[in-house]
Parts: structure tokens; sequence; C-alpha cells
């Protein structure tokens, strides 16, 4: 009985990734909010700037890039809590991915299920804010390099505050300040296009702040979950 | 590694070593604030206004200090286990945050005369700015949890992430400045320094850091008696239990 | 929290643990299941004899207060996910149904775990013991809930369970109608100033 059949790891992850999906994507998760605030998030800044599509044009990649990191924090407070608080957590760390895997395995499905969204959403808020032609490759090449560092960066503040009441607001004050690379590169890369200059060095950069993201904000987040469940 | 991590043993190596900070700390800052103030030459360009360097650049060097020593504190806690590194922690978080909100308002004030403004959104400050909210996140994560060890392991891993996060904003200062206006940047390797201005920088600095030791100190003693107050109430609650148990 | 606690427990054993609130039952099952490091000591571990290195996590199957269910889906698809979770594999209709009827639950399958009572709850996170083949059960008051005919359907699983080799660890208040040792955690409560890290004084 003891003996262990063969597990197929590969079996265990693509079902908790299927599973986190499903759910964001369910009645009461977290992607469809984090796109509908998204949208209107963004769709507010001609209210308050006015309406002059220069003027527009000129902020369209920062205010489109700030608001997906607000919309990405929206949807992150629920990432582990959700799991902690059904004690499905407590579950998983005895799966046999462990929870390197767990994380890992989550913060693909959140960046699946609403990150990613996000990055294919935004050309169609780029029209509404008159962003020029060519900036629409940079926006959406930047946006794919740089939400899944904000998926993983989001990780850690939603692992250090699972076991925080009323952790949300928390998670923004930890989040925000670790996500400006992200956000300089991301920009800087747009700005480049609208400015005809080359945006690769700062596409190259965003890559590597997502690498670092990678290593550190997987086993930021493990260390923060073995934390929670003791 | 316990005898390090006893709690009396460094209530009274503080002790010892408290008067004595406390002594350089008025003796240098009176030196160092005489050499800004009266007995240093004003710069050719920036005037007077050249001597807000000497409280501003020093405590710029104190905010990176300070979150240096918080992060090896809470790398020490986290692999070691260490029960006084948590402490040491949340005792130079605060410290840290006050000597990065005076980096941040003696620039703005030096910057109003030498830039026309008080702010710039350039690297520099922004990656201060940064360093700033990350204390404060650090601080808020400590008051979030009530089980007090648990709360301060998770802002030890935020605390760690954070410093991976410092070098990062710092690379991005030049592609942040060249996309914005690249104007009066602040270096500190810009302008060579005369040796008349680097004598009360340093005499400003070495202050700064025995003040930094003397509330530093004077903090962990205070946490360390917290501590010992919750230690004493949590037993005084358990024997009354018992004893109830006994009677009963 | 606890001092000089001690046991050993064979394949086949069932353990009770017993103790007042607070005693540490909830913790202990935690420390075994190695989410909580026990800040000394250790588990000792050997297959025929020969001593191992620790257990892994994934000879462990827990259900604790928090029965794990996702209110999203049916009780079917929470089963499904649990084990492919667990085990990697699809489980097939037939050992589903079959783990289903354990508790009673049969009827019940296709329903969404939504609008379940606490109880039906309890006996759904209770099913995953007949899905996933685990050696040591850890069990976190499991007859909380349960009346008398679901008891004796825990106490028979718990007895194939332990008849086939297993180890089975209960935290509990109640009798379970299984024969075994009793662990009762009262006993291990440390003496003198309990808990009180003298360091610091």
């Amino acid at each position: 009985m003891s003996s262990m059949q063969t597990v197929s790891h590969g079996s265990v992850f693509f079902s908790l990734v299927n599973r986190d999906i499903k759910l964001a994507w369910s009645q009461g998760g977290g992607s469809l909010l984090a796109i509908g605030f998204f949208f209107i998030a963004v769709s507010l800044f001609p209210f308050g700037i006015g309406p002059e599509p220069q003027v527009l044009a000129r902020i369209a990649p920062g205010v489109i890039w700030v608001v997906a990191l607000l919309s990405s924090v929206v949807s992150l407070d629920r990432l582990y809590q959700a799991d902690y608080e059904d004690g499905s957590l407590d579950d998983l760390a005895l799966s046999p991915l462990g929870m390197l895997g767990v994380a890992t395995a989550k913060v693909l499905a959140h960046w699946f299920s609403t990150t990613l969204p996000l990055a294919l959403a935004a050309p169609a808020l780029g029209i509404l804010l008159n962003l020029p032609d060519n900036a629409y490759g940079p926006l959406v090449a930047s946006l794919l390099i740089g939400t899944p560092a904000l998926s993983l960066i989001g990780s850690v503040g939603a692992a250090l505050t699972v076991a925080v009441r009323r952790g949300g607001v928390l998670m923004f004050l930890l989040i925000l300040p670790l996500y400006v690379p992200t956000l300089i590169f991301g920009v800087g890369a747009v700005d480049a296009a609208v400015t005809m200059t080359d945006p690769l060095p700062h596409l190259a950069l965003l890559g590597a702040t997502t690498l670092i993201a990678f290593v550190v904000g997987l086993f930021a987040s493990v260390a923060a979950l073995n934390l929670a469940m003791e | 590694m316990h005898r390090f991590a006893n709690p009396a043993q460094f209530n009274r190596l503080a002790d010892v070593v408290l008067p004595w900070a406390i002594g350089l700390t008025v003796l240098l800052s009176v030196a160092g604030l005489y050499y800004a103030l009266f007995s240093s030459p004003p710069d050719y360009q920036q005037g007077e206004s050249v001597r807000v360097m000497y409280v501003h650049v020093p405590a710029a060097w104190m905010g990176m200090f300070v979150y240096m020593v918080m992060a090896a504190a809470s790398f020490t806690a986290l692999v070691w286990r260490h029960p006084l590194a948590l402490l040491a922690g949340k005792a130079a978080a605060p410290i840290g945050a006050i000597f990065t909100a005076l980096a941040l308002i003696t620039g703005m004030l030096w910057g109003k005369p030498m830039w026309g403004t008080y702010w710039v959104w350039d690297g520099r400050l922004t990656s201060v700015l940064v360093q700033f909210f990350l204390y404060l996140g650090y601080m808020a994560l400590w008051q979030a949890m009530e089980d007090e060890e648990k709360a301060g392991r998770a802002a030890s891993i935020l605390a760690l992430v954070g410093v991976v996060n410092i070098p990062i904003i710092k690379f991005s200062v030049d592609w942040w400045s060249t996309l914005h206006q690249p104007a009066s940047v602040m270096r500190l390797d810009g302008p060579t320094i005369d040796g008349a201005m680097l004598v009360p920088l340093f005499l400003m600095a070495a202050a700064y850091q025995a003040y930094f030791v003397v509330v530093f100190l004077w903090r962990m003693k205070l946490e360390i008696n917290n501590r010992k107050l919750s230690v004493m109430r949590q037993a005084s609650l358990q024997n009354t239990e018992t004893q109830m148990e006994v009677a009963g | 929290m606890f001092d000089g606690l001690g046991f050993q427990a064979k394949s086949g054993d069932f353990v009770s643990l017993t103790g007042k609130n607070g005693s540490g039952k909830s913790t202990f099952l935690r420390v075994l299941a190695g989410f909580i490091p026990a800040s000394e000591g250790a588990m000792g571990f050997s297959v025929d004899g020969e001593s191992a290195t620790g257990v892994a996590r994934d000879s462990f199957l827990m259900v604790g207060h928090m029965n794990g269910l996702k209110p999203a889906f049916s009780l079917r698809q929470n089963l499904q996910l649990f084990s492919r979770l667990m085990t990697g594999r699809h489980i097939d209709d037939d050992s589903l149904l079959e783990a289903a009827c354990t508790f009673g639950l049969a009827a019940l399958l296709d329903e969404s775990v939504q609008y379940f009572s606490s109880g039906q709850r309890h006996r759904s996170a209770l099913t995953r013991f007949c899905l996933v083949p685990r050696q040591i059960w850890l069990m976190d008051e499991p007859t909380v809930g349960l009346d008398a005919e679901n008891r004796q359907a825990l106490a028979g699983l718990i007895q194939r369970h332990i008849a086939c080799g297993g180890i089975v660890i209960a935290a509990t208040h109640d009798p379970m109608g299984v024969s075994g040792q009793t662990l009762n955690m009262d006993v291990f409560r440390p003496t003198g100033n309990p808990s009180v890290d003298e360091d610091w004084l």
C-alpha cells in the first residue's frame, strides 16, 4: 500500500492550473472583476484630464500600464487566500508537487486567466486613448513580457497577506513599490516607439525583470506560504 | 548561537555601549554642524545652499545602510531563527524610514533653489521614494498579524525581496531619465567635492551612524522588554489556570 | 507546546489523540504532517527495521477542520479534482460512486457543493480517504457532526485501512469504535512555567 505508484507530476501540475483557471472564471472568481476594473479605470482618465487627443495619446502608454498593475493587484488578494480559508492549501501542501510546484501552478494560472487577458485587452483601450499606430506592437509586446512579473511579484504579496484579515489594502502597499521596475521598462518600451526610438533595450530589461521576478517571486511565495500554514 | 541570542546578555552589552555612543553622537554632531555651517566654504555655483548637502547626503546613505542592516537581520532571523534578529529588524525599520524621509525632504528643500522645483521624477528620487515605501510596507506587515513571530518573519521575507529591488531601481536611472526630463540629476559622483567639504560631510555621516547606534540600541531594549512583558503575562495566565485546576 | 511527547506507531496501528481543548491535538497533527517544524525532537521512520530519513509528505493524507471543497464545483468534480491533485490520475466513475457510497453521498454526486449542509460537506471531505491511497491518515475531529451510521462507516473504513497496514492518527473527543493506542495530550503539557521561554526573563 505504501509503495508509491509512479505519480505523473505534469498531470498534477496541469490539473491544478486547470482548476485555478476554472475557478477564476467561475462565479466569484477574480478575472472578470479585474478586466472590468481595467476598462473602467482607464476610461476615467479622459474624464479627468480632458478629451484632447494629443494629451491622451501622450499619456496612453503610462495610463494603460499603471491601470494594468492595479487591476492585477485587485485580482490577487484571492490567489492563495481562498485556498487557505477552505483548507485546500493544506491538501495541496501534501500533494506530490510540493509547495514550489503548487505556487508555480497557481501563478501560471493567474497569469493565464487574469493578467494575460489584460495584455490582450490593452489594444482596445489604446484605441480609446488615441494611441499612435506604431505603439500597438510595443504595447502588447511589453505587456506580454511584463505581465508574468505582475503575477509573480503579486504572488509574494498575496502569500504574505494570506493569513491577514482585510489584507487586500495591505497588499497594495507591499506590491506596488515592487512593481516599479516593471512599470518603468514597460512604459519605456511603448514611449520609445511613440518617440521613434528603439524599444528593444527596454523590452530586454523588462524581460530581465521578469526573470528575476520568476526566481525571487516563487521562492519568497513558498517561504511565505509555509509560514502561513504553521 | 544562543550565547549571542540571549536577551539579558544583549541588554547588558547595550548598557555598556550606550553611554559611549551617546557621547560620540553629541560630539560628532556638534563638530559636524560647526564645520558644515561655519567652517566650510560656500560652493562657487550653489552658494550657501550647498550646506543642505551635509544633512542630506549622509541621510540618504543612512537610508540605504539601515535597509541593509534590516535585510541582514531578516536573513539571520529566517535562516537561523535567531530570536533577537527579528527584533533587530523591527527596531531598525523606523530609523531607516526617518533617515529616508529626511533625505527626501532635505533633497526637496535643496532642489527648490537649485532646480527651481521641489520634486523631479528622476531615477534617484524615485528609487529613494520606493525605498521609503518598502520601509512602510515592512512596518505595516509587522502590525498586520497578531502572532508577533509570524508577523516578523513575513516582514523579513518582504525585506529580503526588497533588497533585490533596490539595485534594479538604481540601474533604471539612465533609462528613466532619458525619457523624462534628463535635467538636474543629483549625483554623488558628479561634482568633484573639495576637501574642505569632505570634512563636514564625513563628520556628519559619522554622527548619523552614532545616532543610529544609540536609537537602535534603545529600540532593541524596548522591544526586548516588551517581549519580556508578554512572556511574563503569558506565564502568569497559565499559572492561574493551573492553580484553578488544582483547586477545582 | 508539548514536552516529553514520544510515541511509536507501527504499520497497522490506530492512535487516538485525546485531551482538553487547547492541549495541542490539532497542532500535533500539523507537526506530524510537516506543516509546523518541531522546535526540538524528531520523527523517526523505519522501513523493515531499517531507519529511513524522514517521512515523505506524500505518505500523509489529512482532514482538518476545513474541508477543502470548492463550492463552485459539484461533488463529483471536487472528488475527481482531489484525486487528480493527489495522484495525478483520473478516477473512473465506478470507483467514484463506490467512494461516495461510503458516507451515503451517492445521490449528491452531481449537486453543487455550494448547497451542501455542513454535515454533508464534512462527509464529502472524509470521502477523500476512499480516493487516494496514502499510508498515514491524519484526522482532526473526524466524528464531529456524524450520525451513528456514518460513525460506523468511518470506523469500518479505519479498520480496513489498518488491516492493510496503514496507520491512522486521529484527534478526537469521542470514542471511535476502533481499538488502538490512546495518547492523552494533557500529559505532555510542560510542567512549571509552561511554554515560557526563560531566555527572555
